[in-house]
């Protein structure tokens, strides 16, 4: 009973868009096929929301062409917008009126009549569990309550793409993950789903494919563990008891991972990657072997924790630059700008 | 402030999303067609309404400001302009409606902008809606608080002792008049909401655009003592073609030259600057 879509939901072809002297847009292409959870995985800045608001037909690139389900997004806006929806990076609801008078007021902008919009909105609440908060104006709701209404309004009219901007920043975890499940639901039914995500847990939890942006390009594509595995697939922090331990379990960890390992300010504290390229362990069993290794040399190790490369890690690994300049970064460029 | 007081209940319960909850709202039939120009404008117009439903201050602006500026103007220039308060009344509560309300217009553009900023309308503007709804709607809004302001203005002036010649029908058609003038110049103010930058850009251009406009008319005194090259100019503000044509029509008599051009002024107000508000709105 749900609808789907075959072929290509999005087709972008060397996108740019400039506002003055900043290049938001250095040209995008993307592909994303239909009935899928597609991510936009970048920093601060990359050129995500401009990408979105290209697409969703907001903002009219300066060079490139777009297609959202082959309707052209200048050319053919309207078309283009009967099928698409937006939740954007910031509040895309009048936080003045209640929830319950926003989501009927956009099904009665979607043509529903009174009664029917009212039902509908009704319902929405329902499944969104904003029930209760009904009647309360927008700007009294919690920041995922109004997240969820966000993106209930997005769903009124069940859209063949729906764009979501970072849905979950700036949320507590458990927000986070009711907003996955949503998400889930929504691309389950047969709905394409364009998120943009600073973190990679995010898109790797649900994204069947991954662009990575930066500086308004796209520098990587594939799927999680595509991307993943080119990075390495997770990260080892240790921290020993002695600093004159270090040296050796600097040496000790190299020669078990095969792969960097760094040295943190903390005269304890090591970093280093694990699963790199060609290895046929998996990370937890490179890990282990690594632990056993630096016990039989006697060196004590008081916490450990193995966890995903950060988007950091894939940024580093991508371009050879950290996705956020480091706290040390950001000093020099204040002391460069005095 | 609020007019909900905050309770503390019992703790709420914490939502967890339901896929089969969810996929019956997600499959619910078919889309229906979109609405009409006409009714998409009416319900951003409706909007506009639950806004000062839930935002009541907004009156203010358009009750406690013109009843001063009534107040003000009659006691400060009667006596010196007329043999009485009273008597100057009759002249100048016309004018002082018009001025009112049109610089009530400005918060047009001042209420987009600050919608624009929040986000609201990137949504609104993804709907597959006849373009200038959203404006029309909230212009319709406007309109209505133009009335307020006019029939609050109204209400002080007869109870100083403004009696119109043309009584009711006289009034109602002054009101209409000026209400048509504002609908137009409401959109000056989208076009500017869209192009400046912040609230308070807007507010500034609004008033360099609004005092000189409506000082140097005919609102206050009759333009035959001012100076030549200032006659010139009030001549062709078409705020005073307003205020004649409205004076006219309030005090039963008819100018059918003032009214022509106030009304000409309405059309091409509304399609200039309604085109390049549509411009900006569709380029942004
Ligand atoms: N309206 C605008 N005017 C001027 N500059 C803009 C505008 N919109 C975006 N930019 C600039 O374009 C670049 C890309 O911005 P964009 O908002 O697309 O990034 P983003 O990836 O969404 O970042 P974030 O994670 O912070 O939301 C930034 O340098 C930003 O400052
Ligand atoms: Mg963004």
């Amino acid at each position: 009973m749900s609808r789907r879509n075959t072929g290509l939901a999005i087709e972008a072809e060397g996108l740019t868009r400039s506002f003055g002297a900043t290049r938001a847009l250095a040209g995008v292409d993307l592909q994303v096929p239909a009935g899928t959870v597609y991510g936009l995985l970048g920093p601060n800045g990359a050129g995500k929301t401009t990408t979105v608001r290209v697409l969703a037909t907001l903002l009219r690139p300066d060079g490139g062409r777009a297609r959202v389900f082959g309707h052209d997004v200048v050319t053919e806006a309207d078309a283009a917008r009967a099928r698409v929806s937006l939740t954007g990076q910031y509040a895309s609801i009048d936080e003045d009126l209640t929830g319950l008078e926003n989501l009927v007021l956009l099904g009665r902008l979607l043509g529903y009549r009174k009664p029917a919009s009212r039902e509908r909105a009704q319902h929405l609440l329902t499944a969104f569990g904003l029930t209760e908060a009904a009647d309360r104006q927008v700007k009294r709701y919690s920041g995922g309550m109004r997240r969820r209404i966000d993106i209930a309004a997005s769903i009124l009219n069940t859209p063949d793409l729906l764009f979501l901007d970072e849905p979950t920043t700036g949320l507590d975890p458990r927000s986070r993950s009711q907003v996955w499940e949503i998400v889930r639901a929504v691309v389950a039914h047969g709905t394409t789903v364009l998120l943009t995500t600073q973190y990679l847990e995010e898109a790797d939890q649900l994204a069947g494919r991954i662009a990575v942006v930066d500086h308004g390009k796209v520098i990587a594509e594939g799927t999680p563990g595509e991307l993943k595995s080119s990075v390495g697939s997770g990260t080892v922090h240790l921290r020993l008891r002695d600093p004159g331990q270090r040296p050796e379990a600097e040496r000790l960890l190299r020669t078990a991972l095969a792969g960097s390992v760094q040295l943190e300010p903390d005269p304890v504290a090591l970093t280093a990657r694990v699963g790199g390229h060609g290895s046929d362990l998996d990370a937890s069993k490179q890990a282990a072997r690594a632990l056993r290794d630096l016990a039989r040399a006697g060196i004590v190790v008081d916490n450990f924790a193995l966890g995903q490369p950060s988007l950091d890690e894939v940024f580093l690994a991508l371009t050879d630059h950290p996705a956020v300049p480091t706290e040390a970064e950001r000093d020099e460029q204040l002391e460069a700008a005095r | 402030m609020s007019n909900e007081t905050t309770t503390t209940g019992p703790a709420p319960t914490i939502y967890v999303p339901s896929m089969a909850a969810l996929s019956t709202v997600l499959a619910h039939g078919a889309r229906p067609r979109r609405p009409s120009p006409l009714s998409a404008s009416l319900t951003f117009g409706w909007r506009a309404l639950l806004k000062v439903k839930h935002v009541p201050e907004q009156l203010v602006d358009v009750t406690a400001f013109p009843i001063i500026m009534v107040l003000m103007f009659t006691y400060l220039f009667g006596g010196a302009l007329a043999d009485s308060p009273r008597d100057y009344l009759q002249f100048f509560l016309p004018g002082i409606m018009v001025t009112s309300v049109v610089m009530i217009t400005m918060y047009t553009g001042v209420g987009l902008n600050t919608d624009i900023e929040k986000g609201v309308f990137d949504r609104f503007r993804t709907l597959p809606l006849w373009r200038p709804a959203a404006l029309v709607g909230m212009i319709f809004g406007d309109v209505l608080r133009y009335v307020l302001a006019a029939v609050v203005i109204l209400g002080v002036g007869l109870a100083l002792g403004f009696r119109p010649g043309g009584g009711l029908l006289g009034v109602l058609g002054g009101i209409g008049l000026l209400v048509v003038f504002s609908f137009a110049f409401s959109w000056v103010w989208t076009f500017f909401g869209l192009v400046l930058r912040s609230e308070k850009s807007v507010m500034g251009v609004s008033m360099m655009v609004l005092f000189p406009l409506t000082f140097l008319s005919n609102v206050f005194v009759d333009p035959a003592t001012m100076p030549g090259w200032l006659q010139a100019f009030v001549k062709v503000n078409p705020i005073t073609q307003l205020v004649a044509s409205v004076r006219a029509v309030m005090s039963g008599t008819s100018d059918a030259s003032s009214t022509m051009w106030a009304l000409v002024w309405s059309a091409g107000l509304t399609v200039v600057f309604g085109i390049l508000t549509m411009y900006r709105y569709n380029r942004r």
